[in-house]
This record gives structure tokens, sequence and C-alpha cells, in this order.
């Protein structure tokens, strides 16, 4: 890796965390919450930089996107807008999280570097998607390729997860509140049979 | 949000070309960056934020709620009868190579139909959350 490359990581690393830690000390949720934002923003800029652009892609439009606006739209719908003050710091969680992370961090020092073609990941299928996909499929984007042919039960198991957490959502806000339960009057009268979403 | 008049301008100007850019990602991912899974997220941003500046209750008059959910199992169900064609055509659930005249045209239309599948589930489960949470009225 060249340096220019070395220095952009670590810039892009050292806001990110600059970014964590206000999000940890601020008051305001929906400071909190634009925070958030601009750290799924940062860690897309870092994807792109790891040439992995097809998930800067999904983190850029679902992490910046559209979970911001989740958030925000809950937070209309709460009215909570600042959070309980800091309480004195615990020693005991801060003890038990300080030593998992360097647990972490020690783990990694035996991982193969970033981008290593001796690595055990790089050695298993990928030598055969690279050479055989493009004849194989007749598509450039190999990563298209794994996903929806290679993988594609695994995208199909994807595709349901994100159908149930649809439908999930509508099963429990979606309708209005009391209309599942038969005998059960409204207040005001009327049933609540409009739909709501 | 009647009175922001530069906001209304502003996203009738974008949301056309978000809608374009989004079907360039879905039916180009094949070969740049993207994919069903993006172009699905950038489709509902598109009727979110119409939703957003002109009101939730116009917005579900573009898109209304049941075509939504209609949109949200038809994602599903386009996948599986992908995957159940390769059976009834005489090969493997999920094969495409049998799909098209060579294994090379049946991969691109397996792919592209898959890709549909995925974009069209996403796009209206992000748009059927954000209804979801922006027509509550506590």
């Amino acid at each position: 890796m060249n340096p220019v490359d070395i220095f952009i990581d670590i810039f892009l690393l050292l806001l990110m965390a600059a970014v964590a830690i206000a999000i940890v000390r601020s008051h305001l949720m929906f400071a909190v919450v634009m925070l958030s934002g601009i750290f799924s923003l940062l860690a897309a800029v870092l994807y792109v930089h790891l040439t992995a652009v097809d998930v800067a892609f999904t983190e850029a439009a679902v992490g910046a996107g559209v979970s911001t606006l989740l958030f925000l739209a809950t937070l209309a719908l709460t009215h909570v807008n600042v959070e309980e003050k800091h309480k004195p710091v615990r020693m005991v969680p801060l003890v038990i999280v300080v030593a998992t992370g360097a647990m972490l961090i020690w783990g990694t020092l035996d991982m193969p570097h970033y981008g290593d073609p001796e690595a055990p990941a790089n050695k298993h299928v990928a030598p055969r998607y690279i050479q055989d996909s493009p004849k194989e499929t007749g598509l450039p984007n190999m990563v298209t390729s794994v996903l929806a042919s290679y993988r594609g039960y695994d995208t199909l198991g994807e595709v349901v997860v994100i159908f149930t957490a649809g439908a999930g959502v509508l099963v429990i806000l979606g309708r209005g509140r009391r209309r599942w339960r038969p005998g059960v009057k409204d207040e005001d009268g009327d049933n609540a049979e409009e739909e709501r979403a | 949000m009647n009175r922001h008049s530069i906001l209304r301008v502003v996203a009738k100007l974008m949301i056309p070309y978000i809608l374009l850019f989004a079907l360039y990602v879905q039916f180009h991912g094949d070969f740049g960056p993207g994919g069903g899974f993006q172009a699905g997220v950038i489709f509902a941003a598109a009727f979110i934020l119409y939703a957003l500046i002109f009101g939730i209750e116009n917005g579900r008059k573009v898109m209304p709620a049941w075509v939504n959910r209609i949109l949200l199992a038809g994602g599903v169900l386009l996948y599986s009868f992908v995957g159940v064609a390769g059976i009834f055509l005489g090969s493997e659930f999920l094969d495409y190579n049998v799909l098209g005249p060579t294994p090379v045209a049946g991969q691109h239309y397996g792919i592209l139909l898959v890709e549909l599948g995925v974009g069209l589930t996403v796009s209206s489960t992000m748009i059927a959350i954000f209804y979801v949470f922006a027509g509550q009225d506590i």
C-alpha cells in the first residue's frame, strides 16, 4: 500500500472515531441521528477506498439515507428529543468493553493482511469465480454474478428476510390498532377500518 | 409543507432523475456497481422524498398501499418462480443455465429477473416501513 492510501484510511477512521465520540457525548437525539448519518457516509467513503463499490453504494443508500429518515420519523412520533443527562461512569462495564475490544484487536494481529492473495479466504472459491465467471455468466461485474447466480440461494434467503421485515412492520404497526379485535369497540365508536399503510 | 416552494420545485426536478438513476442501477448492475438491493433503496427514496415534501396522503395516491403490498410479495415470488422454472426446465432449483437457448443467455435472463425481484421487494419494503412510520398519528 502506498503512503497516500494509508493516510486516507487513517484520516477516515479518525473522522469516524470522532463522530462516534460525538454521538456518545451528545444529548440531542436529533444531533445523534444526523451524526449517525454522517458516520454511515464516512463508512461509505471508506468502502469506496477499499474498492468495495457495491457495499459503499448500499451503505450510502441504506445507512445514510433511509435509516436516518426512519430514525427521524421515529423521533417525530415519540416526541423525545433530549436524552437524560449523563450518568456517572460505571467501572465494571467500562472494563469489560475495553477488555473485549483489546482482545478483538489482538485477534486481528493473526489475520492475513488486507488483500493478501495467499489468505485462506482468497484461495478457496475466489480464484474460480475470477477465472470462470466471465465465461459462465457473461457478466463483467463478478459481484453480481456471485450474488445472483453462484450464491442465488443465499440471496433468495436475504430477500425473504427483507420481505419478513416489511411484513412484520406492516402486521405490527400497519393497520388500525384495534382492527383485529372482534367485539371491541373504538373509543370514538367507529372501528378504525381505514388503511394505515 | 405547502409554503416551501424551493423544496417543492427542487424535489419535483430531482424525483425523475432519482427514479431514472434507480432504473440505471437496477438494469446496469450486471456491468457496473449496483444491483437490486441498491436500486430498490434508491427507487424507494424517490417515493419517500415525494411523500415528505407533498405529504403522506399524496404519497399514498402515487403508490397505494395495496399496490405496494402486492409488489412486496411479488418480488419474492418472482425470485422463487425463477428458481422453480429451473426445475421445470429439467435442472435444479435456481439453475439459470436452462432458462435460455445457451447457458450464458440463460444466466443473463435469470440474473436479470432475480435482480428485478430483489429490487421490487426491497423498494416496497422501504416504502411500506416509511408509510407506516410516517402515517402513525399518535
